[in-house]
This record gives structure tokens, sequence and C-alpha cells, in this order.
């Protein structure tokens, strides 16, 4: 492996320690490496959001920062949220609202959505609306997801 | 679209990621946030040698108010400056423009530094910059160096940098009356175009290979002259959706919100 370095990095609260090339981006590190495929690769370039992960309590675009730069972080992925049951009213309401079809977005959208929630403040549909704008659904379209995420925010 | 294969360098002073510069020339590319640069590279646009990661850098992650003016780190992020309370009471612009970059989650990675250097047509800050009359600090082994935004922005991008240069941080005045408006399709895409109005300067973004200052419009007083005389010095390019007449008359309806937002606004 070319230019290869040495990264030690937490993920949903484990330590791994793994040798990469600075090319891998942090996502294909999550589900090569580590086989956390609950976090999606869509467009590669920053677009559609299927890749959001949690880095030291942000989320970010998992095809938009490489796993070098991830070297002694705090990563979380949709499974340890899941596992965690952070995510779980979202996932409920999710289910309830039939907002997802295909379930491809879903893992980014979960990711979008319990950011807003950690807010803890009330939100117009607007302002899910525009929190939710880079994650992209190609199925169900945005009403039901919109609905979802409403009624954990403001439910 | 997987990235090609580089060197990646994550220097802990400003000497080093000079030396690092210096060492590997035009092989070499400064990654701040990425939000723009791995893209590029994910799309083979662009193959450098080696990434030098300026993150680990001190001092350059800052937002310090002094006096009559604010300076910006460069490595202060789009999240950074859409929470602070400083940006708000004394650069309204930058907190303004801000929520119109893109997405949350690139917002928390993306740099102010990152996206000035960059200098895209369509993104927010250099026009802003512009308008602001910002000025902005450039390290190299030379020492520093102190450059007008409005001699910064040279073309598509194209700025005043050169190679071995980094840019540390922005200065933008304290206070004034100012208003940012642009058109998009969705949230957080790219504007169609935009306007960043300081005082009386009134800047547009998407409207040229630069930030556009719109010298004549920016002079007059009434609103009619100045739409008049935008016709007159604009010549915004087409895009894929717009043509360049549908672009020229959205700048002239953004400069007639403005004009109307700061003739109401105290």
């Amino acid at each position: 492996m070319e230019h290869a370095l040495d990264i030690t990095l937490t993920v949903n609260g484990v330590e791994v320690g793994r040798r990469v090339a600075p090319r891998t981006h942090l996502v294909d590190f999550l589900r090569d490496e580590l086989g956390l495929t609950g976090s999606h690769i869509g467009c590669e370039h920053g677009v559609c959001g299927a890749c959001t992960v949690r880095v030291d309590g942000d989320i970010v675009r998992g095809c938009l920062m490489l796993a070098v730069q991830a070297d002694g972080c705090k990563v979380e992925t949709v499974e340890g949220l899941s596992d965690s049951k952070e995510l779980a009213r979202l996932q409920k309401s999710f289910h309830e609202k039939n907002a997802l079809q295909c379930g491809f977005c879903t893992p980014g959208m979960l990711m979008a959505a319990q950011d807003l929630v950690r807010q803890k403040r009330k939100c117009t549909r607007e302002e899910i609306r525009e929190h939710i704008s880079g994650n992209y659904c190609r199925c169900t379209g945005y009403q039901a997801i919109v609905d979802a995420i409403d009624e954990v925010v403001n439910g | 679209m997987k990235a090609p294969s580089f060197a990646y360098a994550k220097p802990r002073t400003l000497a080093e990621a000079l030396e690092l510069l210096a060492r590997h020339g035009e092989g070499a590319r400064i990654l701040a946030g990425g939000q723009s640069l791995v893209p590029s590279l994910n799309m083979r646009l662009s193959a450098p040698e080696i990434l030098v990661d300026i993150t680990g850098l001190p001092g350059l992650g800052k937002i310090e108010v002094t006096g009559k003016s604010v300076k910006v780190g460069a490595l202060v992020t789009h999240a950074q400056i859409e929470k602070s309370a400083d940006i708000r009471r004394h650069v309204p612009l930058l907190a303004q423009a801000v929520a119109h970059i893109a997405h949350a989650a690139i917002r928390n990675r993306g740099t102010l530094g990152g996206s000035l250097a960059l200098a895209d047509p369509a993104a927010e800050y250099p026009a802003c910059a512009v308008a602001l009359d910002a000025v902005f600090t450039i390290a190299s082994g030379r020492g520093e160096r102190r450059v007008k935004a409005t001699e910064f922005f040279k073309g598509l991008f194209e700025t005043d940098l050169k190679a071995g240069e980094i840019l540390t941080a922005a200065e933008f005045p304290s206070g004034g009356k100012s208003a940012f408006l642009e058109l998009t399709r969705r949230h957080g895409d790219y504007a169609i175009i935009g306007l960043a109005v300081h005082e009386s300067r009134f800047v547009f973004f998407n409207a040229g290979a630069t930030p556009v200052f719109a010298v004549n419009a920016s002079k007059e007083k009434s609103l009619e002259k100045a739409k008049a005389a935008l016709m007159k010095e604009l010549d915004p390019p087409a895009d894929l959706y717009n043509t360049s007449a549908t672009k020229l008359h959205l700048a002239g309806v953004l400069l007639e919100r403005a004009w109307n937002t700061l003739s109401t606004s105290h």
C-alpha cells in the first residue's frame, strides 16, 4: 500500500488501529476495513449525504473526509447510534410514517435528522427541510421523511 | 470515483508546513476542510503528489475581535462562523452568508481559508470579502504579507497565492450595514447568482470569473439609476440552465431587494 500510515481512532466506542492508504475515504475505511456497511456510498463527491457519519460529535460526509484525517477522532456510525438506542425514536417514526422505500438514503437521513433532534428545539417544516437538504432520497420523496422527523422534533 | 494515490503529511507547526510546501512545490496541495479538494480528488480532476494537512497548525482556528476589525483564522469552519455571536454582532454579512453554504455536514468541515483560497466564482465568502474590503494574511518562507481582497481574486479559481504560500487569516471591518442574497434551485446548491452588499459596495457572485464589484451601480443614489448602471456593467456568463440575460435580470432583482432591505433597515 503506497504511502500507508498508521491511524488509531474510536469507532462506536471501540478503539481501532489500522494501516491505511491516505487516499482511503473514511466511509470506505468504515465499510471495507471494519465491515460497518450501514453508512452508504452514493455519489462519492459530497452531494447525496448517504455516507453521513459523526466525527467528534459533528455530522460529516464520509466520502469527503480521508480516513487519515480521522486519526485520533471519535467516529460514530448508524450502527453505533442504533445499538445505543439514540436513534430509536427516529427509527420508530420513520417506520410508522413509511418514510423509506428502498432504504438506501435512510442511514444518512437518520444521522442528519438526529443532528437536528440533538439541538433540542422546535423546528418548522421548512427548517427540517433545510437541515436534510444535503440528503437525497430518490424513491419516497421527502414528505413522509419530513413527517417522521417532525414527529420526533416537535411531537 | 476513488481518489488517486498520494502521500499525506500533517505538520504541527507553520514552519514545518512551509518547508513541506517548498520541498514538494507544485506537487503539493494544501488540505484544510477538504470539502472542495476531496471531491476534486475523487473525480480525479486533481492528482497531487502530497497533501499537506494544515488542520494541525496552531492558532488558525480563532475568531478575534480587535478594535475596529475582526480577524478570522483560515481554519475557522463555516459552522464556527454560523455559531459565533461575535460574527453576528460585528460582521453580519458573513453571518447572513454562511447559512447559504452547502449543508450542515459540509459546514462542519469546510473552512473560511479553504473557500477563499479556492476562489470558486459561485462561492459566498469571496464576494463577502470584496464587499467588506477585507485584508488577507499570507505566510510563506519569506515571512508574512497582507493582500486586500480586491486584489486577491485574479481569475477563475485563480488567486494571488503563489506556490509555497498559505493563507492564514482574513480581517474584516467591524460594523456597517450589509445585505446578502442569493438565488438557488434548492437550498444549499451553488448560487445561480448572488449578491453581497456592505455599506454601498455591491458585489455579485457567479456573475463572472471572480467576485464582480458593480462599481457604477454602487455609486448611484437612486434604485432606478443603480439598476440601469448594473445592466450596463454586468455581463454574467450563462450556465447549463440560465442564459446570460436571465442571470442579468436576476442580478437586477437581487439589487432591488437588497436596496429595499438596506433603505428600510437601521
